[in-house]
């Protein structure tokens, strides 16, 4: 076994075991801090497939900024709900579907050809970004894209406002 | 390879070769040359903190006509090292209703997310922990991290005073996040690369001639980063008591100082790889050693500035903060960032590309001194006023 | 490239242990005799009322979501700065209309006063 794929494994298990711990926890805090192990183990995924950049981005956006955004939310809550045991009466239904959905996707991902060949090696380089760069802003690449995802986030900006906004008390 | 021009490659060389005599395995002779790189960039960080703990101990007692610790060895030298024994041997209590295992990792955290920046950095031409095509980026976001212990650290000691402590620190780290980023695109725009070495080797005009504005962002919204005068009211002992380490004793409170300054000086050595060219020098692509020692010194101006300003303002209001940074800051560093982009892009391969940035650099800080005269003038001052009180007069 | 990975891996680890050294040195030197009153919660010697867990303002969380949008924003940018040569002019404005759009998000924040600390 190749030390990259003891890696990938320990990385896997990780993922796993935190993942389970934050939906078994009562605590909101603590879930939110699993989650975060969560998204870190995704970004050791990441590194190991040779994506430096988006790796990178997970760990800035995801646990840099949305696992802040979560557990800011959750203080905003009251304290209180916290403590009480939390029960779900749909859990075995639940269950049986997230088993169909992890199982359909082995099947699926199985019969796809590519599963058991090796990725082709990517020389990452300053030109793998810059070539990320131009297809992302060349007219001939996905600028249209691009551009909607900037109009899109000003549609998040204005929303998420109007929602959290404060009411305006009356003079 | 030459023992005065490269010393730890020599070293290191002479490992691998002696390794290799035994017979040993490439990947484990290069597994055990990384381990020795990162233990020699790490420690080097923290033994960097011992010194630096004194030096702006002494610093900051001058500029408050001092003489600062001077007991404990030549010039209070070993001052630091009283310090973390004394430290060391103080009682660790852990509050009862702290949650344990973040109460534990949160210092353990501030530490790391400090240290890990130093593994991007070009310490010398040849002599850089790892030269990742993402450096930049990967800076910021180790600095997530950090946030993410302040966060812990607050929450898990379960008193007020560290919860408010943490938000506040976190609702201002966070803000100054966003200058401090787009004022990082700058020098990466101006040297088409995220790679720290390609960073340095690129600034054969020192990028703060060519984008000054963008290097002062970059220095202010830092020091809101490490939460340094004027902006710590992270720790504003008259309101909050400590802040977010309110309930640390002994060495994890330790920690916390520790990477408070650790992160002063890096803030400084980032001011110096973006902006006054790293460790360009005369004499330094042969001399290794001499890299450093210009990197050190060029770190030195912006670790003196963020002293001198800590020594010089006053805390500002919560308001005053984030107002600043909202609507002066981040404006700001998004026009010139837009400015450096269309003009760059306009001369940049001519021999006006100097002056037109710095005309550009000149326009954006009238155009904002304008704005905001005229800003201040549309805001009405309340005036204090009192009531008459009649006045004892000499007869 | 996988290497220039490993030895962040290894700085991990490594970064992780060194402030981990000194915590276990005071395990044994530190004197360690706790009482209740040592371990209760510290406020300058007031005996703590009510929860810890005071409702915060919201203009805490309006703050994370307003930043939340500027980070994902200037990181869309990382590769337009990088690729600074390689794309065409055309591409630069594209540049600056994605951050145009941006200030429009901070204009409208700006102008329902969602930046205000009240």
């Amino acid at each position: 076994m190749q030390p990259i794929q003891l890696v990938f494994l320990f990385a896997a298990a990780l993922i796993l075991w935190a993942a389970f711990m934050m939906v078994t926890r009562s605590n909101l805090v603590h879930a939110a801090l699993f989650l975060i192990v969560a998204l870190f183990g995704v970004a050791v995924f990441f590194v190991l497939l040779e994506a430096g950049f988006l790796a990178v981005l997970q760990v800035l956006v995801y646990i840099g900024a949305i696992a802040i955004l979560m557990i800011f939310a959750v203080m905003l809550t009251r304290g209180d709900v916290i403590e009480e045991e939390i029960v779900n009466r749909g859990f075995g239904w639940a269950l049986m579907l997230a088993a169909l959905f992890c199982f359909g996707l082995i099947i699926l991902v199985g019969q796809w050809p590519g599963v058991n060949e090796a990725a082709p090696r990517i020389v990452e380089s300053r030109d793998l970004i810059q070539e990320l760069g131009v297809q992302m802003f060349a007219p001939e690449g996905y600028v249209l894209p691009v551009e909607v995802a900037s109009v899109l986030l000003l549609g998040a900006i204005i929303g998420a406002l109007v929602v959290a906004r404060p009411q305006k008390k009356e003079k | 390879m030459n023992f005065w021009e490269n010393p730890i490659g020599f070293i290191g060389e002479a490992i691998a070769d002696l390794m290799r005599s035994l017979h040993i395995g490439p990947e484990v002779i290069n597994f055990v040359i990384t381990l020795l790189s990162v233990v020699v960039v790490a420690s080097f960080g923290l033994l960097l903190v011992i010194f630096l703990i004194w030096l702006e101990r002494k610093v900051a007692a001058r500029f408050q006509d001092r003489i600062g610790p001077n007991r404990a060895g030549p010039y209070g030298l070993l001052q630091t090292f009283a310090d973390m024994v004394k430290l060391i041997t103080k009682e660790d209590s852990i509050p009862e209703k702290a949650d344990k295992l973040s109460f534990n990792i949160a210092p353990i955290l501030s530490v790391v997310a400090v240290l890990l920046i130093w593994a991007v950095v070009p310490f010398a031409p040849a002599w850089i922990g790892t030269d990742l095509n993402v450096g930049v980026l990967y800076i910021a976001a180790v600095g997530s991290f950090g946030i993410l212990s302040i966060l812990m650290a607050g929450w898990s000691s379960n008193n007020k005073y560290a919860l408010l402590g943490a938000f506040r620190a976190v609702a201002q780290l966070i803000s100054y996040e966003v200058p401090m980023l787009i004022t990082l695109l700058v020098p990466v725009l101006l040297a088409r690369s995220m790679g720290m070495n390609d960073m340095v080797r690129d600034q054969s005009t020192w990028f703060i001639v060519l984008a000054p504005l963008a290097g002062i962002i970059f220095l202010v919204s830092s020091i809101a980063e490490i939460g340094r005068t004027p902006f710590d009211l992270i720790e504003a002992e008259s309101e909050i008591v400590a802040g977010y380490h309110t309930e640390y004793t002994g060495m994890k409170f330790g920690l916390f100082f520790a990477a408070e300054f650790l992160h002063a000086f890096t803030v400084g050595v980032l001011f110096a790889l973006l902006f006054l060219g790293g460790w360009r020098g005369p004499g330094a692509e042969q001399y290794q050693l001499l890299g450093v020692f210009y990197l050190m010194a060029k770190a030195s101006i912006g670790y003196f500035i963020v002293m001198w300003v800590r020594s010089t303002l006053p805390r500002i209001r919560i308001d005053h903060m984030l107002a600043l940074n909202w609507k002066f800051l981040t404006p700001a560093s998004l026009a010139i960032l837009i400015i450096t982009a269309i003009l760059e892009k306009a001369y940049g391969e001519t021999s006006a590309r100097i002056p037109a940035l710095l005309i550009g650099n000149l326009a954006v800080v009238l155009v904002s001194w304008l704005v905001l005269r005229a800003a201040s003038r549309k805001t009405k001052r309340e005036r204090v006023t009192f009531k008459k009180r009649p006045v004892a007069k000499p007869a | 490239m996988i290497d220039r990975w490993l030895f962040i891996g290894i700085f991990v680890s490594i970064a992780a242990v060194f402030p981990l050294l000194p915590i276990v040195l005071a395990r044994f030197l530190a004197p360690h005799n706790p009482n209740t009153i040592k371990l209760e919660t510290y406020e300058c010697g007031m005996e703590t009322v009510g929860p810890t867990w005071v409702q915060f303002k919201i203009q805490y969380y309006i703050y994370a979501l307003v930043f939340l949008i500027f980070d994902i924003e200037t990181v869309f940018l990382f590769p337009w700065a990088v690729a600074f040569d390689a794309i065409p002019l055309f591409a630069v404005f594209e540049g600056v209309l994605f951050i145009l759009i941006l200030v429009g998000g901070l204009l409208y924040a700006w102008r329902k006063g969602a930046l205000e600390w009240s």
